[in-house]
């Protein structure tokens, strides 16, 4: 479904990621865990792309196409999400309004019909139950007001409505309490299918109890140090990413 | 002196009373103003002897008076000579079908919406065809006049009406006002009259629409309402569509009169042509609107979309005379380009326990101009009165400007007044929130756009609102890259 092949990436001059290479297949959970300050984030918001990040090298496939080459706004309605580590504030802007014109987007894209104003409102009370998301917040504007913990189950919502191929958590967890985290972590395993993947961008391994991956990546200095199977976040939790840090000889 | 002018000089001297109109009814009027202008203007339209000193009064006023230069514009001179002050009563079709017109502008057409018969006028093609708002006004203007309102033409009212048109015209916007009101008093060639009785509720919107499609208006547009006791009227101007017009200056001047426990509800998108992007041609909007709340516990309601227009220098203002009387401003002024805007409000307060509310959003994208002007003056026996004002600003890109310059004058001691301002720009962030759920960028920009100036949108009739909510993206189509 993806394949990075070293991808360089650099932030007003400063490069960031150093040659990544990766490949996730449909049906996989990969997670990608790292200190602060060694790419995740950047990662994440290349794979989306946001334009404050410049790509310099390297390319990446996205179902067989050039994701690279595409807007933001396409990599979206080719079903790449990304879950937010600070969602943005759009005031005036009804939750409702805001995701119907995402969803109807994303269908014309795909020369769909566009979902009437009550088959969508249909589909998002069955989604709203699914997230266990708060009625009231979908009457809102978009996350203005909204606490930590609801920002985060609203970008799971907003993933619930949009049905992703590719989902990215990036720091899904950071800000949550036990129960939110649980409801979060909940949805992102409903919405698991054999045809879609998801990327979950964490700095902890708390959210990897919930959602268990398939395969653990470090990456530290813009760079995959180490890969392996979900036992590699006990051995993170157990050892600390000083453990990496000594085993690359630093 | 050319012949022609030497005879319109003669037969503008003699009594307009006497058979004269026949004589001029197919000549052309020349450029330039004068007080033979003036008199020709109010003979061709067979006014009484009350509109035509009312005309050369303000003429003569006019002539002392200086164009006003504390706006915070750029204007070019204007050769007021140069103008032609009396519009042809029909307009020639300047195209013989659509094929000729800017397919720019017909494609924005086509993202209104707007049927085609109606694009056809709008852009200045032939009308062959008798359009299906006929009939429809006709059964308006029979369910109005059952009722007692009055819904007509200016020139309708000075006929049919002198005595309400005598006692009310320039009650509120005296001849002697402003330079362009002056001038507009002089030469103004129609425009609308509402008077609703007492106690009736004018039970829909009152559109010019209806009127537009009958006659034009020209560039010095005169609108007068007057809402009796216990009154109600909700009044719609402008249109979404652009407005091409060969006149570059435009002063009209609207006054509202709300008598007492009266209410009005004045709504306006404007959307005149704003120049190319290079702000090249454009219309000048000069607009003196203000509403009188005469009576106890009346009430006028401004609302306002502009997104028009290459110069607006406007300031739909109320003078709360009447005890407990509340009066509300609520505007969104969106510039791009080479657009200009010096606009606001002015809120006077007289009479005691009045209330107002200013709620004005201004939109800046490209290299344009947006200013908030606005003034809050409380009289001194105007007490336990209560202002809130708030004013925002929105920039896009870094080449545009907004500016504020609030006035605030409290005369006493009880009275409340409060102001707030921000200013903000529309984030990249926000942008990217939006792509990343498949939204493209200009759609983004409208949402964030429509989102930033819902609180006054929403105040607008529902029809208008939405297509109010369309010109607001339309507008910045292009603002960001």
């Amino acid at each position: 479904m993806l394949i990075i092949k070293d991808l360089h990436a650099s932030v007003e001059g400063k490069e960031i990621l150093r040659g990544i290479n990766l490949t996730i297949n449909a049906g996989e959970v990969h997670a990608i865990m790292g200190p602060n300050g060694s790419g995740k984030s950047t990662l994440a918001n290349v794979l989306a792309g946001n334009t404050n990040y410049e790509v310099t090298k390297g390319e990446v496939t996205f179902n067989g196409k050039d994701l690279l080459s595409m807007t933001a706004d396409v990599r979206a309605k080719e079903g790449l999400f990304l879950s937010f580590q600070y969602p943005v504030e759009i005031p005036g802007v009804s939750m409702i309004n805001f995701l119907k014109t995402a969803v109807n987007e994303s269908r014309k894209y795909h020369q769909l019909k566009e979902l009437s104003a009550g088959d969508f409102l249909k589909v998002m009370r069955e989604k709203k139950e699914m997230v266990q998301i708060d009625s009231q917040l979908t009457n809102r504007s978009v996350n203005e007001g909204f606490s930590g913990g609801e920002k985060k189950k609203n970008e799971i919502f907003q993933m619930a409505m949009l049905e992703p191929k590719l989902a990215i958590l990036d720091e899904t967890d950071s800000g949550l309490d036990i129960d939110a985290l649980r409801i979060v972590a909940n949805g992102v395993n409903l919405l698991k299918r054999a045809e879609n993947a998801t990327i979950v961008v964490t700095h902890y391994q708390r959210l990897l109890d919930y959602i268990v991956p398939d395969f653990v990546h470090v990456l530290y200095k813009g760079q995959i140090v180490k890969s392996a199977g979900k036992e590699l976040v006990l051995e993170l939790e157990e050892k600390g990413y000083d453990w990496i840090k000594k085993e690359l000889g630093e | 002196m050319d012949n022609q002018n030497k005879l319109l000089n003669e037969v503008a001297e003699r009594d307009y009373r006497f058979g004269f109109v026949t004589d001029i009814e197919t000549d052309v009027i020349p450029k330039g103003l004068s007080e033979e202008v003036v008199r020709i203007i109010s003979a061709k339209k067979e006014e009484p002897e009350f509109m035509l000193e009312f005309r050369l009064k303000a003429y003569r006023k006019w002539l002392t008076m200086k164009m006003p230069d504390w706006a915070q514009l750029k204007i070019p001179e204007i050769d007021y000579q140069e103008i032609i002050y009396y519009a042809a009563p029909r307009q020639q079709p300047k195209y013989e079908s659509l094929d000729q017109v800017d397919p720019e502008l017909l494609s924005t057409f086509a993202k209104l919406g707007i049927p085609l018969e109606e694009q056809k006028m709008l852009a200045g093609v032939a009308v062959d065809a008798v359009m299906d708002s006929v009939s429809v006004k006709t059964t308006f203007k029979e369910n109005l006049a059952e009722l007692g309102i009055i819904f007509c033409s200016f020139s309708e009212a000075v006929k049919h009406h002198p005595d309400l048109v005598q006692k009310y015209l320039g009650m509120v916007v005296p001849p002697n006002d402003n330079f362009f009101a002056a001038l507009n008093c002089a030469v103004f060639s129609d425009g609308s009259f509402v008077y609703i009785p007492k106690g009736v509720r004018c039970p829909m919107e009152l559109s010019t629409y209806f009127r537009i499609n009958a006659k034009n208006t020209g560039q010095f547009e005169r609108t007068l309402i007057i809402a009796d006791n216990d009154s109600y009227v909700s009044y719609l101007e402008g249109c979404t569509a652009p407005m091409r017009d060969e006149n570059q200056l435009h002063a009209a001047v609207v006054e509202i009169i709300a008598l007492d426990r009266a209410e009005v509800k004045y709504s306006t998108v404007q959307n005149w042509y704003p120049g190319n992007k290079e702000g090249i041609g454009g219309i000048y909007n000069f607009v003196t609107k203000r509403g009188l709340c005469k009576g106890e516990s009346s009430k006028i309601y401004w609302n306002q979309v502009e997104t028009g227009s290459a110069i607006t220098w406007k300031y739909p203002s109320c003078i709360l005379a009447g005890d407990n009387s509340v009066a509300e401003f609520n505007s969104v002024a969106l510039t791009n380009n080479y657009q200009q805007a010096d606009t606001g409000t002015k809120m006077i307060h007289l009479g005691k326990n009045t209330k107002s509310t200013i709620v004005s959003k201004g939109i800046s994208a490209g290299h344009s101009s947006n200013s908030y002007r606005g003034l809050v003056r409380v009289a001194a026996k105007a007490e336990n009165s209560r202002n809130y004002s708030q004013c925002d600003s929105l920039l896009l890109g870094e080449n545009c400007g907004a500016h504020t310059f609030p006035y605030i004058e409290v005369g006493n001691q009880n009275s409340v007044v409060e102001h707030e301002a921000t200013t903000s720009k529309i984030g990249e962030d926000q942008i990217f929130y939006c792509n990343q759920r498949g939204i493209s960028t200009q759609d983004a920009i409208g949402m964030i756009v429509n989102g930033y100036a819902r609180e006054v949108i929403n105040k607008l009739p529902m029809e208008f609102a939405v297509e109010a909510q369309k010109l607001l993206q339309i507008s910045l189509e292009g603002s960001v890259g």
